[in-house]
């Protein structure tokens, strides 16, 4: 609290400390904190960091943001890549940081993050939730925007020889837009792949530090351009006769991203 | 000699048989003496409520709010560890003695509101599991014998245990996996299951159970409560668990919407308001002393080095990870909106110091 009181009259200008208290944040309490930890002067903080890697470093370009609707339920469905979360949060930054309908999509993430000191707590301060299906319902039941990588940690952590090539998709997304009738906006990141290539996964220091995956990979993000492309939405009835159906409707999503990945390779001018 | 020790002996045993607090009425009245029928506190016509943990802080709440809606009270506690009750307790007794039964002879309960239960750092475990677990089956053995109507249980969050995996807003139905992840807590859950038996089994006890958030305020004397009442409080680095409090004010007015309204089943209680524990900390006053949090076996001692000063190590999860409950369904059942904020909950505890 002491920290945040000290680092945010240094750190945060008014246009992002305007960003912030522009997005509709109607679940925080009387201490500053929604239940599932989201604060927003952490978020100001950490979005003026935020900005500065979207405008500067991966000078993002997002198409299509008006297919994001300004307020209701709904997932955001990407690629997912770059051993990092980068991408989540540059999804969430694009649609929080548009000047109109702005909204701060909460991104889900892997459910190791909270045992990492420090990581967890920040993570969940700037809208971060575990990926669990639970927290889903409860946040669309509130009307929230969700932003969801159904490939999990084989997206994040596949090497680079794989980049692009969409890895399984768990099913549990699509359950959760048909019973929660949830459109789903379906996203194209290109670009993340290239921030942080790996060339294996060094398995024995993963299983030594406990963590899902561990990269030969630079230390740092690189800065990679970074294309952001927004589907139209998909609305899918909760009339499903098995797990086939639910399957073929996966696949619609996963075929609406590889266009959509496609499109931002061929915006790409260059990597870097 | 021997016969002064053995009057001495006596004179204790009585003591803590009714409680000499009870013996001098504030209104007058000739007060009971061991032997002599327990009338209970209260002039209430709405009939005899047996609150179990009646030295407690909670309990001394709810029992003020029963009488004053018309209850007559009879208090019973079982921790038989001190000397002094307050004026609340009328009956300390083991629940797995046959004395017991005396009590619910006795009185013609209508209700029972059971809020005694040893904390997890009270006793040994052992003891934990023969007071908590077998004790509360003789309870409702003995509450079903008598024909009482209303069962309040009080259980705890902690029931579903600490862990990184945890979604927010639990709801009822989540498994209580504290049992798997803390063996040192079975107890609690055990507890609960058991309730959940009889709730089926014995509709006619109509059985509500209340899990409720971290209690703090005045006179509560838990865990969290004593982390906030220190000037210098353990957190571990890098772990800052969002949490939940509720007054106790607002939760004896919880215990007695549900007993009043008595819709059987299990309900969490906690206010739709959450706050991270270093943040809870200095808002009550407290500075912070930060405890090694990685490796886990490191944290786990350096909290036992602590002793008093520190959480128990096996609860050191719940200063580690965030359990928030979702308390919308007691909420919306019972009508229940807390009065009390949490910046007024914490200034209470600023104010001691």
């Amino acid at each position: 609290m002491r920290t945040r009181q000290f680092l945010k009259p240094r750190l945060v200008p008014r246009d992002v400390e305007a960003i912030v208290d522009n997005l509709p944040m109607g679940n925080i309490g009387s201490a500053g904190y929604d239940p599932w930890g989201l604060n927003p002067d952490t978020a100001k903080i950490t979005f003026t960091l935020v900005r500065w890697l979207y405008d500067h470093y991966f000078r993002v370009v997002a198409n299509g943001l008006e297919n994001v609707a300004p307020e209701g339920r709904l997932l955001l469905v990407g690629n997912h890549g770059g051993q990092l979360p980068v991408d989540g949060v540059l999804v969430s930054y694009a649609v929080a940081s548009r000047n109109d309908g702005a909204r701060l999509p909460r991104s889900m993430i892997e459910r190791w993050f909270p045992s990492v000191p420090f990581l967890g707590n920040w993570m969940n301060s700037v809208g971060g939730v575990i990926g669990d299906p639970k927290n889903c319902a409860k946040m669309l039941e509130r009307d929230e925007a969700i932003v969801v990588f159904p490939e999990g940690i084989r997206g994040s952590g596949k090497p680079y020889h794989l980049r692009y090539q969409l890895q399984r998709f768990g099913h549990g997304f699509m359950h959760l837009a048909m019973e929660h009738d949830a459109p789903i906006v379906p996203v194209g990141v290109v670009g993340c792949e290239e921030t942080m290539p790996s060339l294996a996964n060094i398995k024995p220091v993963a299983r030594m530090l406990g963590m899902p995956y561990f990269p030969l990979s630079p230390l740092v993000p690189l800065p990679a351009r970074v294309v952001l492309n927004f589907g139209k939405p998909m609305h899918f009835a909760n009339d499903v006769r098995g797990e086939a159906d639910v399957a073929r409707r996966v696949e619609q999503v996963k075929d609406a991203i590889r266009d959509l990945i496609d499109a931002g390779v061929a915006q790409r001018q260059h990597l870097f | 000699m021997a016969e002064r020790t053995r009057q001495e002996t006596r004179r204790q045993t009585a003591a803590r048989r009714k409680t000499p607090a009870r013996r001098d009425r504030a209104d007058g009245r000739k007060a009971a003496t061991a032997t002599d029928d327990v009338q209970g506190i209260g002039h209430g016509h709405r009939g005899k409520v047996m609150v179990t943990g009646a030295a407690g802080a909670l309990a001394q709440h709810v029992i003020a709010e029963l009488i004053e809606h018309d209850y007559d009270v009879v208090g019973v506690e079982f921790r038989g560890v001190q000397h002094e009750y307050p004026d609340t307790v009328d009956y300390v007794v083991d629940f797995n003695q046959r004395p017991f039964e005396d009590v619910f002879r006795e009185h013609d309960f209508v209700g029972v509101v059971h809020l005694g239960r040893i904390r997890f750092t009270q006793s040994t475990r052992g003891r934990r599991y023969s007071a908590n677990v077998v004790g509360t089956s003789r309870l409702l053995g003995l509450a079903k014998k008598y024909g009482v109507t209303k069962v309040l249980a009080l259980s705890t969050y902690h029931v579903y245990g600490a862990d990184a995996r945890n979604p927010s807003l639990i709801d009822e139905e989540h498994p209580m996996r504290a049992a798997n992840l803390m063996p040192e807590i079975v107890d609690a859950v055990e507890l609960e299951n058991l309730f959940n038996i009889h709730l089926y089994k014995d509709p006619e006890l109509n059985i509500v159970i209340l899990r409720p958030c971290n209690i703090a305020g005045p006179g509560i004397n838990n865990e969290i409560s004593r982390m906030l009442g220190q000037s210098v409080a353990p957190c571990l680095v890098g772990f800052s668990p969002l949490m939940q409090f509720i007054h106790v004010a607002d939760m004896s007015r919880a215990v007695l919407m549900a007993f009043e309204q008595n819709h059987p089943g299990v309900y969490n209680v906690a206010p739709n308001d959450y706050v991270t524990y270093q943040d809870a900390l200095q808002m009550a006053g407290c500075r912070r002393l930060f405890l090694p949090s990685v490796p886990p076996r490191l944290a786990r001692r350096a909290v036992r080095a602590l002793g008093r000063l520190a959480p128990p190590a096996y609860l050191i999860d719940f200063f580690k990870y965030s359990v928030i409950i979702d308390g919308s369904l007691f909420a919306r059942t019972f009508d229940f909106a807390p009065e009390h904020s949490l910046s007024e909950l914490f200034a209470h505890y600023r104010a001691k110091k």
